[in-house]
């Protein structure tokens, strides 16, 4: 019994070095073809259309649905405590500082990093990662720089989208279902969220743009075992994103509350 | 002289050796057939040529470079010199039937949009694929996306092809157009290795035979050559005897 538990966790720090090693000479040799012509910035601006523009339906659902809920059970729950009034500015702070960029990274990791790392995946099995090199040319800078750089550019505004509808569904909710006049309602919530509290909030997507698109890259790219592999490859790439993001956040919420103190 | 050399090669993938010791020389000109059995390695060897997999050892000396030690960045001069059909075609689906032709030609010439548009018609043309222009690769038959496969594959005119299985599952009609299209690129002077197990198509097209065995090339000899060693492994393999 204690040999294959040896080897269960021999196996799994194996696979761990794996992802990581693998990771890191994907992210390096990114970082080194970046620099170097040629260029393809319509591929970059045809991703930006597929990752961002094809999100706004999903990222602006959950926002206003989040900034909905929070409004409702903050509402319900503080008004035992005469806390009613409070409801824009925890609602807000909330929004802008966490329940935003953490949302919209996860439901882009569903939808982007899923999509991704199928669409590389079935390119890899098919050979078509293998005629792009064959033919010349670099997967990643055809593939991998066109998708990472989409992601850090629209995750941060597709935030900015979701805190704004967040915003309003929280202040539908406090209008319509706690009798918070929407001018105090904005007011408090403008008053409330600092330059800081809006920058972190969008830095952090940053982070998160990185880990959804490279884990997604990487996942297809290694993708073998034909159509069965695509789709466990893709199951891969959502998990260890939403994995990150969730992990990361912690580190980096703690992080920005001690840059922001030094400062 | 020889415009491909492959001397001590050796491959294996974790535990598993795939090849042991392969020597083998294509000339200028010729066409060498690879043959063997399922699993034998053969693509292995091909995609080697053309530095899609390293040799654990050995040397793959190209167009008169030794590409083994070679980076990706220094694999585009050899890759723009020798081309690769690939099995299925490999064309990429998100690009109609005229992108995956343009794709070659926008990357490394400094044609005008109307020129290229122009060359890509006029090889489509010789493919018998006129009017596929704008059709996506999913809605064509395998036939035609083999066909559309080796027109990308020698837009820019390589001096090397490299032919991984191109005749696998097709019909007669679609087998004798590509052996026809080899043929006449090999009238051109092009060097081409054809791996293959349709063994009609290697003897029409093929200069000479190498059998692929055990890791090491089992029988190498023309047609002619091969024909008077009756009951060798060629024979045998040919035959699809027991050896």
């Amino acid at each position: 019994m204690i040999a294959n538990l040896t080897n269960t966790a021999g196996n799994l720090a194996l696979q761990l070095l794996r992802f990581v090693g693998g990771m890191t000479m994907l992210a390096r040799e990114m970082w080194y073809s970046i620099w170097l012509r040629p260029f393809y910035p319509f591929l970059i601006i045809e991703q930006m259309y597929q990752i961002g523009v094809r999100s706004l339906s999903l990222v602006a659902a959950t926002a206003l649905s989040t900034g909905m809920v929070m409004a409702l059970q903050f509402g319900y729950g503080l008004q035992k405590f005469g806390g009613k009034l409070y409801v824009p500015k925890v609602v807000a702070l909330s929004l802008i500082r966490e329940l935003g960029p953490v949302f919209t990274s996860l439901m882009l990791a569903g939808r982007v990093g899923a999509g991704i790392t199928a669409e590389i995946g079935s390119m890899n099995v098919t050979q078509q990662i293998d005629a792009i090199r064959a033919l010349g040319t670099s997967p990643i800078k055809k593939i991998v720089i066109p998708r990472v750089l989409a992601c850090l550019i629209v995750l941060p505004l597709l935030t900015v989208l979701a805190n704004f509808i967040g915003v309003l569904g929280g202040m539908f909710i406090g209008m319509s279902e706690l009798g918070i006049d929407a001018q105090f309602f904005y007011q408090k919530a403008a008053y409330t969220v600092t330059l800081t509290d809006f920058s972190v909030g969008i830095a952090k997507t940053f982070f998160f743009a990185g880990f959804i698109s490279i884990v997604g890259c990487y996942f297809g790219m290694n993708t073998t075992g034909g159509t069965q592999g695509v789709g466990i490859a893709t199951t891969k790439s959502v998990v260890t994103a939403s994995i990150l993001i969730v992990i990361s956040d912690f580190f980096l919420t703690k992080f920005f509350w001690i840059l922001e103190r030094w400062l | 002289m020889a415009v491909i050399e492959v001397k001590n090669f050796a491959k294996s993938f974790d535990k598993k050796v795939v090849h042991r010791n392969v020597n083998f020389q294509v000339k200028k000109g010729e066409c060498m057939g690879l043959i063997g059995g399922s699993g034998s390695g053969k693509s292995v060897i091909l995609r080697s040529l053309i530095g899609l997999e390293k040799p654990n050892s050995g040397m793959v000396n190209v167009l008169g470079d030794d590409i083994t030690q070679f980076t990706e960045k220094e694999l585009v001069p050899v890759r723009k010199r020798v081309a690769y059909v690939f099995q299925g075609g490999a064309l990429f689906d998100s690009m109609s039937v005229a992108d995956n032709l343009s794709y070659p030609l926008i990357e490394h010439t400094t044609l005008s949009p109307s020129e290229i548009k122009s060359i890509v018609e006029e090889t489509l043309q010789s493919f018998g694929l006129s009017g596929s222009e704008k059709i996506m690769p999913a809605n064509l038959s395998g036939g035609m996306q083999k066909r559309v496969g080796l027109a990308r594959a020698i837009i820019l005119e390589p001096e090397v092809i490299l032919y991984d299985e191109p005749t696998a599952g097709l019909d007669p009609f679609n087998t004798k157009k590509i052996q026809e299209k080899i043929l006449e690129l090999k009238e051109k002077g092009v060097t081409s290795i054809l791996v293959t197990h349709d063994m009609p198509s290697a003897f029409a097209v093929c200069d000479k035979m190498a059998l692929l065995l055990n890791g090491v090339i089992a029988a190498e000899g023309t047609r002619s050559e091969l024909e008077f060693k009756k009951g060798s492994v060629m024979e045998k393999f040919i035959n699809g005897d027991e050896f």
